[in-house]
């Protein structure tokens, strides 16, 4: 491996196969890469395989013993299988479907669980810090200033998803994985989080999963295309909207399925 | 045209009048229920409401002699259920020691790992222990503490068969409540690193509080009316006792007692009224404590 391409792939993945039940591939053999700084859409129709992915990177699929997974991901050069689950995770941040803040928490203690729920104890005014900085950067901070204290699930739901990215970039991560994350989310919100991810491009490498092609379209810079669990077609984002060489792919975007 | 508008209002009328008559049939099935509950509870108010006082809840039960002396002058009965009232509280408290801890567990266990035989196994057992008549709990209260450890009738041998009664309860509720989390919220404690057991006593178990605490004081209330195990196993003791290898009373066993004293009869409304209002009231705090931390 050469040092350049370590520098601009913050993700390899190397012939990742992941099944469900023995035999049956959810993800066949994916070979791709991620480039720092970018956001990297996984798109494709419904059971694809694109969410089941993106999961592998912080080996989310380790709480179900019944999957099992092949093949191996680099994360800058380093294989996540021989890191430490709880170091892979503080690099990978994740935001789900739906926005899930811990409902027994204030929005002050959901942006540092991170940190509560590892032990990490640091002064008060550092978290302070943490929290604002955290928050502004999903541009919440002006919304929840004067509540920091009320618990996070009295938020409207954009505003609940907001958090739950300030939750995972608390920890100041490498990555951030988004699966689906404006897929409950009204228009207006929806439009809220595709501009901060654009912003949060500066600071983080993204993998956004999404079924959403104008989204897609919209915010990444790079795509893969995803059908039947293998990833069809990857490149530049405007290179495959305009120009895609499968026929699958020219299919799905001209939305003759999916 | 005017044909089918008439029909239609002829039969409107005649739907109307039956939703009428149906509704009014639901009201009677509702009132005819409530009826023998008002009953239970007036009765048990006119006719126990005279004997309680302070001494009712600071004194131990009269012994026949005194409740003779006042029934035949037409007195109020000395005495009260204080012995009963303690021994109550003693067992269930030791009952709830031994039952709450390993039920919780057992119920986030069988939750975390439902798919699998072992947890599926447990999940059996504790609905055919739900099922077991309360008296063969007491039975074997008896042939484990009473016979082999305290050798004799004690308040460990009955908070030992109020501690079977109570495990599935708990069992069942702890993991029904856990099931009402969102798997993305266990999720979300992952993907930020939580260790496992992190994961359950500070995501896990808070979230689901007010379930957790709602199935621990149904089984509460639900032990402290039990008799039959107890005749077995704590025996019943005219005086206030605190230690735990001897016999002591309850208020259901003390209700047995005054039952079957001639001279006593109305101490067992009082005594009864008393164990229903305590009982009821441990169901209306479950209701609450439901509603104040709710999250799921």
């Amino acid at each position: 491996m050469n040092n350049t391409s370590q520098n601009d792939n913050v993700l390899e993945i190397k012939d990742l196969s992941i099944a469900y039940e023995p035999g049956k591939y959810a993800v066949n053999g994916v070979t791709a890469s991620v480039k720092r700084n970018s956001i990297t859409a996984i798109m494709g129709p419904s059971g694809c395989g694109k969410s089941t992915l993106l999961r592998a990177i912080n080996r989310m699929h380790e709480l179900y013993p019944d999957i099992q997974t092949k093949g191996d991901i680099l994360l800058d050069g380093q294989s996540i299988f021989s890191m430490s689950v709880i170091e892979l995770r503080r690099k990978v941040g994740m935001v789900f479907q739906r926005p899930n803040p811990f409902p027994n928490m204030t929005i002050y203690e959901n942006v540092v669980a991170g940190f509560s729920l590892n032990d990490i104890r640091m002064k008060k005014s550092r978290r302070d810090e943490i929290v604002e900085n955290a928050l502004r950067n999903v541009t919440l901070w002006d919304e929840v200033k004067e509540s920091l204290y009320r618990k996070g699930t009295f938020l409207s739901g954009g505003q609940q998803q907001r958090l739950c990215v300030a939750r995972a970039i608390a920890f100041n991560p490498e990555v951030l994985l988004l699966d689906e994350p404006t897929s409950a989310l009204d228009p207006i919100a929806t439009l809220k989080i595709e501009d901060l991810l654009g912003e949060l491009k500066k600071k983080y490498t993204m993998v956004l999963v999404t079924h959403n092609m104008s989204q897609a379209a919209r915010i990444s810079d790079d795509s893969m295309f995803m059908y039947l669990g293998e990833l069809v077609e990857s490149g530049r984002t405007g290179t495959l909207f305009t120009t895609p060489k499968d026929p699958r792919t020219e299919a799905y975007l001209t939305g003759k399925f999916g | 045209m005017t044909e089918i508008n008439t029909a239609l209002t002829d039969n409107i009328g005649r739907r109307n009048r039956t939703n009428v008559r149906f509704r009014y049939l639901v009201i009677a099935g509702a009132v005819i229920t409530v009826i023998p509950i008002f009953l239970i509870v007036g009765s048990l108010a006119i006719k126990g409401f005279r004997q309680i006082n302070l001494a009712f809840f600071t004194q131990p039960a009269p012994d026949t002699f005194q409740a003779m002396m006042a029934a035949s002058t037409g007195d109020i009965i000395p005495g009260g259920i204080a012995n009963g009232l303690t021994g109550s509280l003693l067992m269930v408290f030791l009952a709830s020691l031994f039952a709450i801890p390993p039920g919780l567990m057992t119920g986030i266990y069988i939750y975390e790992n439902s798919s699998q035989k072992y947890a599926r196994f447990i999940r059996s057992l504790a609905e055919i222990l739900q099922g077991v008549p309360s008296i063969i709990l007491g039975i074997i209260a008896y042939i484990w503490i009473v016979k082999n450890i305290t050798k004799g009738y004690s308040a460990l041998a009955g908070s030992v068969s109020l501690a079977i009664m109570m495990l599935p309860l708990i069992i069942r509720s702890t993991e029904e409540t856990m099931r009402m989390i969102p798997v993305s919220i266990r999720e979300a404690a992952f993907a930020l690193g939580t260790p496992y057991y992190k994961m359950i006593y500070k995501i896990l178990i808070p979230v689901s509080f007010s379930g957790l605490a709602t199935g621990v004081l149904l089984a509460l209330s639900r032990i402290l009316g039990e008799t039959a195990p107890l005749m077995l196993t704590a025996l019943g003791s005219p005086a206030i006792s605190f230690d735990i290898t001897k016999p002591v009373s309850a208020v259901p066993l003390l209700i047995w007692d005054f039952y079957n004293d001639p001279n006593m009869v109305s101490l067992v409304w009082s005594a009864s009224l008393f164990l229903m209002v305590f009982v009821l009231s441990m169901n209306l705090l479950a209701r609450s404590v439901a509603s104040k931390h709710k999250y799921i």
